[in-house]
């Protein structure tokens, strides 16, 4: 399969007060057009900064010190590829929500408490479609049925000529200032809102003429994370990332958005980066595995591989402590907890906790081995 | 079995207040109706999605949260006859020797320890709260318990800040079994935990069972969890339970649509587990304005007239297997014809 984003050596950084906190330490990962790349591990392994570095979203204190985040708009032709750690922000805002968008993990904090929902969504169709929806209000005003004073209609139509031809004009920008004239963009908004309605109905909210003019705090939790997640396909993304998408919601709400997933998976988009501590989540949809522990990348493989046949100690750990549907016996836990990343542990991060712990693995940090065909192992263990 | 605890239809109801008087305009039926009887020494779980009342069902069994009808019967160990806690009052509790007997470990283990106390504080507030132990035996009791728990003794003079998740987890066990407390209810103790401490919580709560004979109320929605560790389950739904089973019974035959539901969409850490899931539609009624009749009848896939009036009974169906379905024999067809 051709790639679709691949992140090399990303090291990100964080400067606090009690030092330098270094939450990822040269993780790479690959995600394929069309897969469903999961990332698991316990809090504070570095998943979220992981794909918010892939984003550029790090917030203070936290920097992206190196690394490639490469994304290949068209398959694998190289010459189409962009570095995104080297563009200029104004390209990743353009970016962001376009070809990349993310669901954020509580949906309460996600949404905007004051703004009515389909507000929320046409913002990123207001941002990013302008130039799209400016050509179709063209058609609309020189459709014969189109009852406009007729001034006005020359107007409008000079406006969004403009708008179709470059919507970050400076007569635009002007125009949005004065009281009168911004009223020229009633029609722009009123078509974002058709088509949120439109998103809406597509994720199985019923009544969404309706509910565009409600507001968060009157849906319920499942609800609201398909708002999130209406808000994240608007644009057609190319790479949905869903940071713990489902990890607030109860049992049969997650089963909803699951199946939702699935079926927009079909559809709608391209491929999905699933973020989750859930490792049962993580055996339903994904294709591939990447495991996480304190800012490394520990296994990359296959799901059935992954699942059937682990090579890091951390992964055969993490799979023997979660209570399986035939568990018979004691749960096997790992000993200790995750260290603290502003002094992490020499050599390979797991060392302390781990059953296998050698002498190289205190000295010297592993390298990632391919140890069968797409199964990447971090591991002393192998050796090349 | 003797029993320890026996819920008779137990009700709370929370009054939302309006108007110019301030009168009570409606209720938040949060229990309503609740027979549960808990053994000596084991360990029920109590499932259900938010908002179901579960917690609900916790607090008012210790009295953290006063039921508004129904009663609760306590057993005391040495004493036979059962005492009715429901309408007692904390001071009569407390004399009577109950208080010490119940005994809660909360959610959050972050949020239920006060920041500005030792470790060794926390530990012997409910100690030094029943008296009778000099300052020299309190601090001995601490260590004790501390390394009953797995944590060592220079753990005392610390700040809960300076721990992690798990052994914050560890400390508030710690604290709940100080008093020699028969009764635990355990509300959600390792959903703010990650999955490789979760295990660790897990089994220490299995040898402080058995151990210390305790009972246990677990608490939780996580089904896997709840399935490692409790002998028998009840599952809620909008203040109601809606069956009450042995667990290796509940997973391998349930009989209400509900459980079926919830069962399938588990997610299950094992990429050969291929199962086809029920998919409930919509979302929980409000308790403020539940359903007539049955009150799973909005969701249910096989819903059918006489749900929606009537509501039905939590009967016996085999032995230690009681549901509460108007089309309880006919479930299990149901789901294999329209799910497989």
């Amino acid at each position: 399969m051709p790639k679709l984003i691949q992140a090399e050596d990303v090291v990100t950084n964080f400067y606090t007060y009690e030092g330098v906190v270094k939450a990822l330490n040269k993780v790479g990962l690959v995600v394929d057009h069309g897969a469903t790349f999961g990332l698991v591990g316990e809090s504070g392994c570095g998943k979220s900064v992981m794909v918010r570095s892939m984003m550029r979203i790090v917030q203070e204190p936290g920097q992206i010190e190196g690394g490639k985040v490469v994304l290949f708009f068209n398959g694998d032709q190289q010459q189409e590829a962009v570095d995104l750690l080297q563009q200029s922000e104004a390209y990743m805002e353009d970016l962001r929500g376009n070809h990349i968008s993310m669901i954020f993990q509580e949906p309460n904090a996600a949404l905007n408490p004051i703004m009515s929902i389909g507000d929320q969504i046409s913002e990123s169709f207001l941002f990013h479609r302008k130039k799209e929806m400016s050509k179709k209000i063209l058609e609309d005003l020189s459709a014969d049925d189109c009852r406009v004073f007729l001034p006005l209609k020359k107007l409008q139509q000079t406006l969004y000529t403009i708008a179709a031809d470059n919507p970050k004009s400076f007569i635009l920008i002007i125009c949005s200032k004065i009281p009168i004239l911004s009223l020229w963009q009633r029609r722009l908004k009123r078509e974002a809102l058709q088509r949120s309605i439109d998103i809406i109905r597509k994720l199985s909210i019923s009544n969404p003429s309706e509910t565009v003019h409600r507001y968060p705090h009157n849906l319920s939790g499942g609800m609201k994370q398909r708002i999130v997640i209406a808000i994240a396909l608007a644009c057609h993304p190319m790479l949905l990332i869903a940071d713990e998408a489902t990890s607030n919601l109860d049992v049969t709400i997650q089963a909803q958005i699951l199946e939702l997933l699935k079926d927009l998976k079909k559809t709608e988009i391209a491929s999905i980066l699933l973020i989750t501590h859930d490792l049962g989540i993580v055996a339903e949809t994904c294709d591939r595995v990447g495991v996480m522990y304190a800012g490394n990348l520990c296994e990359v493989a296959d799901v059935e591989k992954l699942f059937q046949n682990p090579q890091h100690p951390y992964t055969k750990a993490l799979l023997e402590s979660v209570p399986k549907f035939s568990q018979e016996g004691r749960l096997r836990s790992i000993d200790g907890a995750v260290p603290n990343l502003v002094s992490p542990p020499s050599g390979c991060r797991f060392h302390p906790r781990c059953s296998h712990a050698m002498e190289i693995c205190k000295q010297t940090f592993p390298e990632e081995i391919e140890i069968e065909e797409n199964h990447m192992v971090a591991c002393h263990l192998y050796v090349k | 079995m003797e029993n320890v605890l026996e819920l008779k239809n137990l009700k709370r109801h929370y009054p939302i207040y309006g108007g110019v008087f301030r009168k009570q305009v409606a209720s938040v039926q949060a229990l309503d109706g609740i027979d549960l009887s808990i053994r000596r020494g084991e360990c029920l779980g109590l499932v259900g999605e938010s908002g179901c009342g579960k917690t609900t069902t916790g607090k008012a069994i210790i009295r953290l949260d006063d039921p508004t009808s129904g009663n609760i019967l306590f057993y005391h160990k040495e004493k036979k006859d059962g005492v009715d806690i429901a309408t007692m009052s904390p001071r009569q509790m407390k004399k009577q020797g109950i208080r010490s007997k119940l005994q809660m470990v909360f959610q959050d283990p972050t949020t239920s320890m006060d920041p500005r106390m030792l470790v060794k504080q926390i530990i012997a507030e409910p100690l030094r709260e029943q008296g009778g132990l000099s300052s020299r035996a309190l601090e001995n009791r601490v260590v004790e318990l501390l390394e009953l728990v797995g944590l060592t003794k220079d753990h005392p003079m610390r700040y809960p800040h300076e721990f992690s998740g798990g052994q914050r987890q560890r400390i508030a066990v710690a604290r709940a079994i100080a008093t020699n407390p028969e009764f635990i209810i355990l509300d959600e103790p390792t959903s703010a935990l990650d999955v490789s401490v979760q295990a660790q919580i897990l089994n220490l709560l299995h040898e402080l069972q058995q151990r210390l004979q305790l009972t246990y109320l677990f608490v939780t929605h996580h089904l896997l969890v709840v399935k490692y560790i409790s002998h028998r389950l009840a599952v809620m739904y909008l203040g109601k339970l809606v069956e009450i089973a042995d667990t290796d019974d509940l997973f391998n035959k349930p009989l209400h649509p509900y459980t079926h539901a919830l069962l399938s969409g588990i997610p299950i850490p094992d990429v050969q587990h291929k199962l086809k899931r029920i998919v409930l539609s919509g979302d929980v009624p409000s308790p403020l304005n539940p359903p007539s009749g049955c009150r799973f009848h909005t969701r249910c896939p096989f819903v059918i007239d006489q749900c929606k009036s009537e509501e039905p009974v939590l009967e016996e169906v085999e032995s230690a297997h009681k549901v509460a379905c108007h089309r309880k024999n006919e479930v299990r067809k149901l789901v294999y014809d329209q799910f497989g």
